[in-house]
């Protein structure tokens, strides 16, 4: 139904046209759900702008066929192509909170699309679009669809989105990255959701996404991307189970699976990625070495508890407070990896803030080693363990300071820490840092912006083992990396915490990822601990409900795909 | 060199951008003939000694009774209109130029902090800010005006004309700066670097100055052309009100203040020329300063 | 809802106590009011008297407390320079400096408007092009040379319209309107396009700015990718979506226009409260130059109450808050 022959899509810029995708072939039939996946960079989203007409400006379409049925796609005007939009083929994007106009009611915003391609009369529109809301699983339809966007919580403001989507009944809907900025839970149901849909209406789906267990649960047939160009194609059962290109195979090795602990990840290899070292590595592991005198520290937190003051909505009442963290208590033994597990909003992030001291909990007290922690503003700037106490964020364009050089940000920790005192020994061993991190030692002069996410987070990695932490915390350290980037960053984690007895706090919402590194794991959900074990009994035989949900709902790789072949 | 100007994105569309040229060169014309007046000019309008009356109210050269000496003519006392204007940018620029460096000094400065510390400190700096935007620009300065009128002697007034009249434009541009720095600072307060230097017990001065300032001069710059801009009217609208520089040591309001008179009888150089002036310095600076919004900002192109 | 009108409400007292705060230290701390009224011939005990009779010698916070509650009543006090009460100087200012704001707004919101919204939809055309460059010249050019421009060539070139004055005013209980005649409309004409042409530039920009960053939002993309029909994206989707933070600038840039009335009406000799504050400074009557400023912020306080009204009214996030 829909096919694409050697589409090339091009920005021109002033160092000339940039070829952003090129060579791209696909056929996608009716009712078909199919994948396409790919690292960033690949050009997945720039393939759906173009079938639909919407790439951003300067991009143009510089050659290759689209047809849709009997259309053809590229020869249409302006007028008719917007004709097509929503009625043959619709969007969905992947923020549901910006993708409503949040003046307008649920209510308008449906009935406008539905008046804007079929010759209805008002209360027939509504009828069908009440009907619509209930199909997609909207309790109470026909009241909530005069609702505002912002009353709705994400996931049902995803369904929402979907209802705006087929409330026209398109034959294509392609969707970017629809579940990447959902919970687990939720994003099953929207993927429920868009199977059921393509099944019971015929609808086709080219599902847009990085995360590659997506795919594997309701996808027919995948395209594998890479850096414009396809890769791979088939049935899903045979591009993921038995890949016959290299690049694909080694993007699967690189998938943290669930269902059991790997030592290391076989990443694939990468243009640029320095395979031998540079040999000045051996400065920085005898500093590193030299500074770990006594023994590894363990992390205890008992009771901690952290409540925010809400928003004021009323002069007469109080505002109820809102609880981040509630009797949070957990051990984390020195020399080992603890994974903390939990979905966005359950408060990993603030149990973070709260041992590095930028939140002061409201009560609970931490300790690490042997030293006690006091909470938020009274801990002096010169406390121990600040210095001791190092992170990785999570963002890594945003976790450097993008005006300052790297050498710079590498020496501000030597520097303020007094460990070092001549400028020239701090340059010399962040060189020997970035070596050991597996980085370009002259990337000393450079600006954060010149490198790629995965060396920003190494470079990440370096500075915070610059200060010789005994403790350090990685809060979703890969969450924004490409998959075979982050098969590389865990790879480094892993080395750098045996060979230099670091204790780790791992924070992620990824459970492959923390079964892969922690030994022992905590699932926190809504500020409370809801189970804590050794990684391999919690992930073998969870106890708590949350996590056997967790566990079940994840999409996963299956291991046997001879089963869903037949 | 090509490759040089491409690498830099701002000078890539500054030497793509014709506009910008030219305004970036006019300005820099007016700003050098300002610097060396006392070089270029002919006579000095301050010095009562170097014109004569005798001179006065000569047209420019291209029409008749005109003297070659005076290119653009003269004023009614005789003053060499050319020297006037270069006097006259000397004096707009020196007390713009001045002000905005009081307003973004203590602008960025507070805004910076209301950032960084929010709570009730932020809280106090914002109802500041509400009063000063309550009373607009040209109220403030006038009444700045009014109360040193009032309070200072009057042998001691005419010497503090400049100074007066710089605090007062100071104080009703420093909002804007102040307002935009600080709703910089809070985007860069939930970025991960500041978290990160904070975590490491950095103190708070070198967080704000050596972290956050240089990645929010992006926008500052643009507001710091825009309220060049509005410093020079300012204080040429002033001038012109009578209550700004006087016309024995007059800015371009002056002039044009003094020009009015003339405005019927004919002699309308004494205008128009250094109307002219004032618009064409202050339109350079307005097209460098979308240039810079441009630059800053690539979404708007 | 209600509290957030409630604070700021309590934000609007706040302001106007402070400029009130300035107000009275001007009267107290610039010039001696006893001098001012008295001149010199009287004695230095009947200074003292009338100090003491005024209650000049009162505590700082007395005096305040007075003051505001004079305030409140509408008792201003009398003019240094013609000993009559302010208030009534400044009410028969008032419709003069109203009406030229009020016609100069409504000039700079009809035409700036619709100017940004095109400029920001069709950025690339020649006509966008011309107008933004007009704009950058119309912000660069000080008020008071437009004025003069106007006056030169309509006024005196031309002879169409006058150059002065109010032209015919018509009586309407307290107000005194030029709106009813036509000679009123020609006289306020000028005046009101100079006031005007500087809002107008400003909110072109900032419409054609707020539109266009409206316009790469996702919600229009996704309007987009629905087939709503284009008009229907750029009015009902975009301008209603930009109009929103509009809205609060242009009460901001109210105070402007009241601000930019003293130029105007000194070009024009227009007989409103802008003339008679600068009148105020140049003879340094402090009761006059006070009390303007105290009528100036609480025009401006009132506008923005009224827009953060109108704010609440539109954005449904303000006004609905439950999350189901």
């Amino acid at each position: 139904m829909l096919t694409i022959k050697d589409l090339a899509v091009k920005f021109p810029s002033r160092f000339g046209d940039f070829s952003a995708i090129s060579d791209v072939d696909m056929t996608i039939a009716p009712g078909e759900i199919h994948g396409l996946v790919g690292e960033s960079g690949a050009g997945k989203s720039t393939v759906g702008a173009a079938v639909i007409g919407l790439l951003s400006a300067p991009g143009y379409i510089a050659n290759g066929t689209l047809t849709l049925g009997d259309t053809d796609l590229r020869t249409l005007t302006e007028v008719q192509a917007h004709a097509i939009r929503g009625d043959r083929i619709s969007m969905i994007f992947q923020d549901p909170q910006t993708s409503l106009n949040p003046l307008m009611t649920i209510e308008d915003q449906l009935i406008e699309t539905i008046q804007a391609h079929s010759d209805v009369r008002y209360s027939a529109a509504h009828k069908r679009a009440v009907d619509l809301l209930e199909e997609i699983g909207i309790k109470d339809a026909a009241k909530r669809i005069k609702a505002y966007p912002h009353q709705f919580s994400g996931g049902m403001r995803q369904r929402v989105v979907i209802a705006l989507a087929i409330c026209t009944d398109p034959e294509l809907i392609i969707a970017d990255e629809p579940t990447t900025a959902l919970d687990v839970a939720v994003q099953s149901q929207v993927l429920d959701l868009i199977r059921r849909l393509a099944k019971d209406r015929k609808i086709a789906f080219m599902l847009i996404t990085h995360d590659i267990g997506v795919i594997a649960q309701i996808a027919d047939r995948v395209t594998v991307m890479r850096q414009g160009r396809v890769v791979e194609t088939g049935e899903t059962a045979q591009v993921i189970g038995a890949p016959t290109q290299p690049y694909t195979r080694a993007l699967m090795d690189a998938v943290p699976p669930l269902d059991r602990r790997i030592d290391r990840f076989r990443v694939p290899a990468e243009e640029g990625h320095l395979a031998a070292s540079a040999g000045i590595s051996n400065a920085a592991e005898k500093w590193l070495l030299e500074g770990q005198q006594q023994a590894p520290m363990g992390l205890s937190l008992k009771d901690i508890c952290v409540r925010f003051a809400g928003p004021r909505t009323s002069i007469f009442r109080k505002p109820d407070p809102y609880i981040a963290l509630q009797d949070v208590s957990l051990e984390v033994k020195p020399g080992s990896i603890m994974g903390l597990v939990g979905e966005s909003g359950s408060g990993k992030s603030t149990l973070a803030k709260a041992i590095t001291g930028l939140i002061k909990p409201s009560s609970g007290t931490m300790t690490l080693g042997d030293l006690e922690l006091p909470g938020g503003k009274f801990r002096s700037r010169h406390h121990p363990s600040r210095q001791l106490i190092q992170m990785v964020f999570q963002d890594p364009y945003s976790s450097l300071n993008s005006r300052h050089r790297v050498g710079a940000i590498l020496a501000e920790p030597l520097w303020f820490y007094g460990t070092v005192q001549d400028a020239q020994e701090r340059t010399k061993l962040a060189a020997a840092m970035l070596d050991l991190v597996g980085m370009a030692p002259d990337a000393i002069d450079k600006y954060p912006h010149q490198f790629s996410g995965g060396q920003r987070q190494r470079i990440a990695v370096a500075r915070a083992l610059l200060a010789r932490p005994r403790f350090l915390i990685c809060d979703e350290p890969t969450s924004a990396l490409d998959v075979s980037i982050q098969a590389e960053i865990l790879n480094l984690l892993k080395d750098l915490q045996a060979k230099f007895g670091l204790t780790i706090l791992f924070i992620s919402h990824n459970l492959a990822v923390v079964r892969q590194m922690a030994d022992d794991t905590a699932v926190l959900r809504n500020g409370q601990i809801e189970e804590i074990n050794a990684s391999e009994k919690l992930f073998s035989s969870p106890e708590a409900a949350y996590t056997q949900k967790l566990l079940a709902l994840t999409p996963v790789m299956p291991t046997d795909w001879t089963a869903l072949r037949a | 060199m090509i490759a040089f100007v491409k690498r830099y994105e701002g000078l890539w569309l500054f030497v793509h951008s014709p506009a910008a040229i030219v305004a970036a060169l006019v300005a820099l014309m007016i700003f050098l003939g300002a610097v060396l007046a006392p070089w270029l000019a002919l006579v000095n309008p301050y010095d009562l000694a170097s014109f004569s009356l005798f001179d006065g109210l000569l047209p420019p050269v291209w029409q008749d009774g005109a003297n070659p000496k005076f290119l653009l003519g003269t004023d009614d006392q005789g003053r060499d209109m050319i020297s006037s204007i270069l006097y006259g940018a000397r004096l707009s620029l020196v007390i713009g130029l001045a002000a905005l460096t009081i307003a973004a000094v203590l602008g960025v400065g507070l805004g910076l902090a209301a950032g960084y510390y929010g709570g009730r400190f932020d809280a106090i700096v914002m109802r500041i800010a509400d009063v000063q935007l309550a009373l607009p620009a040209i109220l403030t300065a006038l009444l700045i005006d009014g109360i040193a009128r009032g309070i200072l002697p009057a042998a001691v007034q005419q010497d503090l004309r400049v100074a007066v009249l710089t605090l007062a434009i100071a104080l009703s541009l420093w909002v804007n700066f102040a307002r935009t720095a600080r709703a910089s600072t809070f985007v860069q307060m939930n970025k991960e670097y500041v978290q990160a230097a904070i975590m490491m017990g950095q103190h708070p001065l070198r967080v704000m100055f050596v972290h956050i300032l240089p990645n929010i001069l992006g926008p500052l710059l643009v507001i710091m052309t825009v309220d060049l801009a509005s410093a020079i009217l300012l204080e040429a609208t002033l001038s012109f009100l009578g209550i700004g520089l006087p016309a024995d040591s007059p800015s371009l309001g002056t002039l044009i203040r003094i020009g009015m008179q003339f405005l019927l009888s004919g002699e309308w150089w004494i205008l128009w020329i250094p109307t002219l002036f004032l618009v064409a310095l202050v339109v350079s600076i307005n097209i460098l300063g979308d240039f810079l919004r441009d630059v800053f900002n690539p979404r708007l192109r | 809802m209600v509290y957030f009108i409630l604070k700021r409400l309590v934000q609007s007292v706040f302001v106007m106590l402070a400029v009130a705060f300035l107000a009275f230290s001007l009267f107290r701390f610039v010039g001696d009011p006893i001098t001012q009224m008295t001149g010199v011939e009287t004695s230095i005990e009947d200074q003292e008297r009338l100090r003491e009779d005024l209650g000049l010698n009162d505590p700082f916070i007395l005096q305040f407390g007075r003051f505001t509650g004079d305030l409140l009543s509408g008792d201003f006090g009398y003019s240094y320079r013609t000993r009559q009460p302010v208030a009534e100087m400044i009410a028969v200012r008032i419709p003069a400096t109203l009406e030229l704001g009020v016609v100069a707004l409504i000039i700079s919101l009809v035409v700036g408007v619709p100017a940004g919204v095109y400029t920001a939809l069709r950025p690339r055309g020649i006509a966008a092009q011309t107008i933004l460059m007009t704009t950058l010249v119309g912000v660069s050019i000080p008020t008071f040379v437009i004025g003069i421009m106007l006056i030169f060539i309509f006024g005196v070139q031309l002879g169409w319209l006058p150059t002065f004055g109010r032209g015919g005013t018509v009586q309407i209980g307290s107000w005194e309107s030029s709106l009813f005649t036509i000679e009123g409309w020609r006289a306020l004409l000028l005046p009101a396009i100079t006031l005007g042409v500087y809002q107008l530039t400003l909110t072109m920009r900032l419409v054609r700015a707020e539109m266009m960053e409206v316009m790469r939002s996702d919600y229009i993309r996704f309007a987009m990718a629905r087939g709503v029909p284009m008009r229907k994206l750029h009015y009902k989707h975009a301008l209603a979506n930009t109009m929103v933070p509009v809205i609060t600038i242009i009460g901001l840039q109210f105070g402007g226009v009241i601000a930019f009335s003293i130029v105007t009406e000194s070009v024009f000799q227009w007989p409103g409260m802008g003339l008679l504050f600068l009148e105020s400074i140049r003879f340094v009557d402090i009761p006059v130059m006070g009390v303007y400023l105290v009528v100036i912020a609480f025009f401006f306080v009132l506008v923005n109450l009224i827009v953060d009204l109108l704010y609440v009214a539109i954005d449904p996030r303000l006004r609905i808050r439950d999350v189901q």
